[in-house]
């Protein structure tokens, strides 16, 4: 019985990471190639693709070594394009309940743009536990790993731009974003998160935008909820 | 595999990074889980979630370049509106990155 519960949980896990899959063999295959042209080794590109796991920031992070930038600017940068995990994390904590810290740390490990909403969808619908979230997050890690290691050794057979991988992410977040329309609240919500987010990317530099409009858009709608309730 | 070729420098830039990346992730989970969380706050993080993709997606579409500036005329946005009727009818996640994928390269060799 238990076995066959594990089974199933891998099972539905990689069914619903797949996707997720797809979407990470070009991004980490291109970073690769950029990483190698860098001047990175495939190890140092397999290190950075297993401690870092996080895919704008690598690609910057490359950028940034190849200009001969120095160790804290590029970890400083990386530290701000990724404070948006922050809230992915604590949004997510909500479905944690009684987990041991140890799972809890192995989970946060795996915690992406991604798999955030994937995982959050299904915690949602109530129907999703953390064994299941565990092998979206892992499965996910090895598809980046992997493709990412492969673009370091092959990148030069691959051409850009192919099959339409660069739109794969974007894709992507247009089902996941939909998946999160669960109401009306939720609609103002994006609205307002997405036209803030696009005026705050025009006038300041980096990748604020995304944490200043998402906490704008959802304090706003907050607001306008218990305004309306009172 | 010849290990010294390995810089030290990029091997501590990849350690720094690694801390920057996990803890983020790590300590909403560990400080926010077990605890009771006020009804406002459970209700906001809720919210978070379409937020964040719409703040991430929609950039994406409309602007172009880095420093970002409005570029109305790309596949990016064009593409878009078909995938987007497709997730909503078909609810497919690998599907939409299927079509998604297809259309945009449809679109890029036209072009």
């Amino acid at each position: 019985m238990q076995d066959s519960g594990i089974k199933t949980s891998i099972l539905q896990g990689l069914s619903a990471a797949w996707p997720i899959c797809l979407g990470y063999i070009p991004i980490g295959i291109a970073f690769g190639v950029l990483a190698q042209k860098a001047g990175l080794h495939p190890i140092e590109i397999m290190l950075m693709s297993i401690l870092v796991f996080a895919g704008s920031s690598q690609f910057i992070a490359v950028s940034m070594l190849s200009t001969g930038a120095g160790a804290v600017s590029i970890i400083i940068t990386t530290f701000a394009v990724n404070l948006r995990h922050l809230l992915m994390s604590s949004s997510l904590a909500v479905f944690m309940g009684n987990t041991t810290r140890k799972k809890l740390s192995l989970f946060a490990y795996g915690v992406t743009d991604e798999s955030f909403a994937v995982n959050h969808t299904r915690f949602s619908r109530n129907n999703w536990s953390l064994d299941q979230a565990l092998v979206v997050n892992h499965t996910a890690n090895i598809a980046w790993v992997v493709s990412s290691v492969i673009g370091g050794y092959s990148g030069r057979f691959i051409y850009e731009g192919a099959f339409g991988i660069d739109y794969a992410l974007t894709a992507m977040f247009i089902c996941l974003l939909i998946f999160q329309l669960k109401g009306r609240f939720y609609v103002i919500t994006a609205v307002i998160a997405g036209v803030v987010s696009v005026i705050l990317s025009l006038i300041i530099p980096g990748s604020s935008y995304i944490i200043l409009a998402s906490v704008f858009a959802a304090t706003t709608v907050l607001g306008i909820k218990k305004w309306m309730l009172r | 595999m010849d290990v010294t070729i390995i810089h030290r420098e990029v091997v501590w830039v990849i350690l720094g990074m690694g801390l920057v990346t996990y803890v983020p992730r790590w300590f909403p989970l560990v400080l926010l889980s077990r605890r009771n969380l006020p009804r406002w706050l459970i209700e906001w993080l809720d919210l978070i979630p379409a937020a964040i993709l719409s703040a991430l997606l929609v950039p994406e579409l409309v602007t172009n370049g880095m420093p970002h500036h409005m570029s109305l005329w790309q596949p990016e946005l064009w593409v878009a509106i078909p995938t987007f009727i497709f997730a909503l009818k078909t609810k497919s996640l690998g599907g939409t990155v299927v079509i998604g994928m297809a259309l945009f390269w449809l679109v890029q060799s036209i072009i």
